[in-house]
């Protein structure tokens, strides 16, 4: 367990559902038995399309979503927090070690506070230090970190750009010292240019400052070239894992081929050669049983087509698992 | 033969407590029939506005330039002041797809009945034609079951269908020109790729013109036959996409192939633009790209020298301060 930080064991979730006071109550399967390893200084890739469950496996990790089964572990230096029994204190001391960045870092930063009391509230709520001075000396060492004036602490959100918005909120994420940090579709709502700068900007902190990240995205490209390890989520299962280089050169699930494909190229002789997927993402209401993908596979098997197949990760190389149905 | 839509330059400036604002500045561009003109650029380009301003919908706070023309079929839509040419022109013979489909359907009216109102007024049709043809539209852009889905609310629709429905209903009127203004930014790439062969596809079948703006070069490079690079309301670099993506003259342009994470090529460093895009209230003079362009050019880092596009392949055109620059390295 030396070299992890994160494990994520059978880990499920579910949500309660009812249309309204008179129906059934019903149960979104959101996240389905997932067993995932973050190991220390990793970059982590989640990917997959809206609803597929990558942000509540996210915040689950982070224990701000309730684990309805299995169970999630931080390895920290000298403890193992267990986030599905946890007491107030652990929780408190969980929070100073893994933070959140957000996509929109127009509705993330409060329009009220100067850029100096958004990066040093955690601090104040936290505890973490005891004086102001010793808080605005954080605070300006974190603001240095990520390339924010000192002259910028005095202003409002308003004064500035997405790209600088998102470096006060990763400021923000990084001032109670953590070890890992969650970064769900950050970089989504920047232009190319800024998306770029972030995305230096946070592989430089992870040398920097011996970060952990759980990277979420739905731009394959992205993941493609930040993330050492990626996962590809389809409603609410892994189905395909391993080193980006390979994952991207080698696909084998057909959901992960699709989705390649899906990416518009950048050089217009190589127009549409998409594998179009045929209809859309199945309600997590009521998930196909079997494999999850089937409804919308390209090139279903006669077993799989009826859902006699069980969802579940096969190793087909050292550290690349592919869900069993496309590898049969 | 002369083009379907010609704009000749246009300024787009708004007047606000702060000040007067030059959105877009002298732009000139050309769409012909059947042919796709893509605008890229970040956020605070204008390529929104220049879009906006062909349908006569900036807000009331917007001037344009007296000697500008948007000519579309012969006529000069800036000339258009009645409600009845207009009307003409909004839903009829120019039809808008927006990005967020959910914000462009109104929540409490069933789309059926937004399809057949929008065809009352610019055919001279009764309900049960109207009806028809909303609902054969529907089934030419895929959606299933469409007689069912032409009686619900946007909000029953999943974000791909509620796409498809826009597009249906923009369509149905039968417009020469379509301007679709980021129609698959808040689409995942799955579907993403679906709506685009549905567009191509439409566009071959139809005839018409389309100026389709995005921010995503890899959609352009999909898509479009011509583009033009915007930066701060000025084109500073227009040709066919070929010629574009390929061999981009302007730095401008080559910042932004640079910044873009290509999957082909994982080892390639993600290179961002320096600097920010200055406020349009404090628009710099002579080239606009100056203030972050990572070339010497001395005479443009003072603004000396002006914003004008020359041809330096046949249909390809540059910036000028943007080709010394391009040249330099």
């Amino acid at each position: 367990m030396g070299d992890n930080l994160i494990s994520v064991n059978n880990v499920s979730v579910n949500f309660d559902y009812q249309e309204n006071f008179i129906s059934k109550k019903q149960k979104i399967h959101a996240v389905n038995n997932i067993n995932i390893k973050i190991k220390k200084g990793s970059f982590f890739g989640l990917v997959g399309e809206s609803g597929s469950g990558k942000t509540t496996l996210g915040r689950a990790i982070l224990g701000a979503n309730n684990i309805s089964s299995g169970n999630v572990i931080f390895h920290d230096d000298e403890r193992d927090y267990d986030l599905t029994n946890m007491n107030k204190q652990d929780l408190k001391e969980y929070r100073k070690k893994a933070q959140l960045i957000f996509q929109d870092p127009y509705a993330a930063l409060s329009p009220r506070m100067t850029v100096r009391d958004i990066i040093a509230e955690p601090l104040e709520v936290m505890k973490i230090t005891n004086s102001r001075q010793e808080t605005d000396e954080r605070v300006r060492d974190i603001a240095a970190k990520c390339r924010l004036n000192i002259e910028h602490l005095r202003r409002f959100p308003h004064a500035f750009s997405g790209g600088q918005r998102q470096r006060i909120s990763i400021a923000r994420a990084l001032v109670s010292n953590p070890k890992f940090i969650v970064a769900d579709e950050s970089v989504a709502a920047l232009d190319v240019s800024i998306q770029a700068d972030i995305l230096n900007l946070l592989k430089q902190l992870q040398t920097e400052l011996n970060l952990t990240y759980l990277f979420i995205s739905h731009d394959l490209s992205v993941v493609a070239h930040v993330c050492d390890i990626v996962a590809v989520m389809y409603l609410g299962h892994i189905v395909e894992m391993g080193p980006s280089r390979e994952l991207f050169k080698n696909p084998k699930h057909s959901y992960t081929k699709a989705l390649l494909s899906s990416i518009p190229s950048i050089d217009p002789e190589k127009r549409s050669e998409a594998i179009e997927l045929k209809g859309e993402i199945p309600s997590a209401l009521n998930p196909p049983p079997g494999c999850v993908f089937r409804t919308r596979c390209p090139n279903p098997g006669v077993d799989c087509k009826g859902g006699e197949i069980t969802m579940g990760l096969t190793e087909v190389e050292p550290g690349h698992w592919v869900d069993q149905c496309c590898v049969l | 033969m002369s083009h379907l839509l010609e704009v000749k330059n246009l300024d787009v400036k708004f007047d606000t407590d702060e000040g007067r604002i030059t959105a877009v500045e002298n732009i000139s561009l050309s769409v012909d029939q059947g042919e796709v003109l893509g605008i890229v650029g970040e956020s605070g380009s204008g390529k929104s506005v220049t879009a906006k301003s062909i349908m006569k919908l900036n807000p009331g706070n917007t001037s344009y330039n007296e000697d500008a023309e948007i000519i579309l079929d012969n006529e000069n839509i800036l000339q258009f002041t009645s409600k009845q040419d207009l009307k003409k022109i909004r839903g009829g013979k120019v039809s808008m797809i927006f990005q967020e489909p959910m914000a462009s359907f109104a929540p409490a009216i069933k789309i059926g009945a937004q399809m057949v109102e929008q065809l009352l007024i610019h055919k001279n049709i009764n309900k049960d034609e109207a009806k028809s043809i909303s609902i054969n539209m529907l089934k030419r852009v895929g959606i299933a079951d469409a007689e069912k889905r032409f009686n619900q609310y946007a909000f029953e629709l999943s974000g791909g269908m509620r796409q498809r429905a826009m597009i249906a209903m923009a369509l149905s009127t039968m417009p020469k020109l379509l301007l679709a203004d980021e129609p698959t930014t808040a689409l995942d790439v799955t579907i993403q790729a679906q709506v685009i062969n549905l567009i191509k596809d439409i566009i071959k079948e139809y005839q018409m013109g389309v100026i389709f703006i995005t921010h995503d070069l890899g959609v352009i490079a999909q898509v479009a036959d011509h583009v033009a690079v915007m930066y701060l309301g000025s084109v500073v670099e227009k040709g066919p996409v070929n010629e574009i993506l390929k061999n981009p003259k302007h730095p401008y342009t080559k910042g932004l192939l640079q910044a873009l994470p290509d999957i082909n090529n994982l080892d390639a460093p993600l290179s961002p633009i320096p600097g920010n895009i200055p406020s349009p209230l404090d628009r710099p003079t002579g080239c606009v790209f100056r203030t972050r362009c990572p070339h010497h050019n001395p005479e443009g880092k003072d603004g000396k020298i002006e914003m004008k596009l020359i041809e330096v392949e046949p249909g390809h055109w540059v910036d000028q301060c943007g080709i010394q620059c391009g040249q330099n390295g």
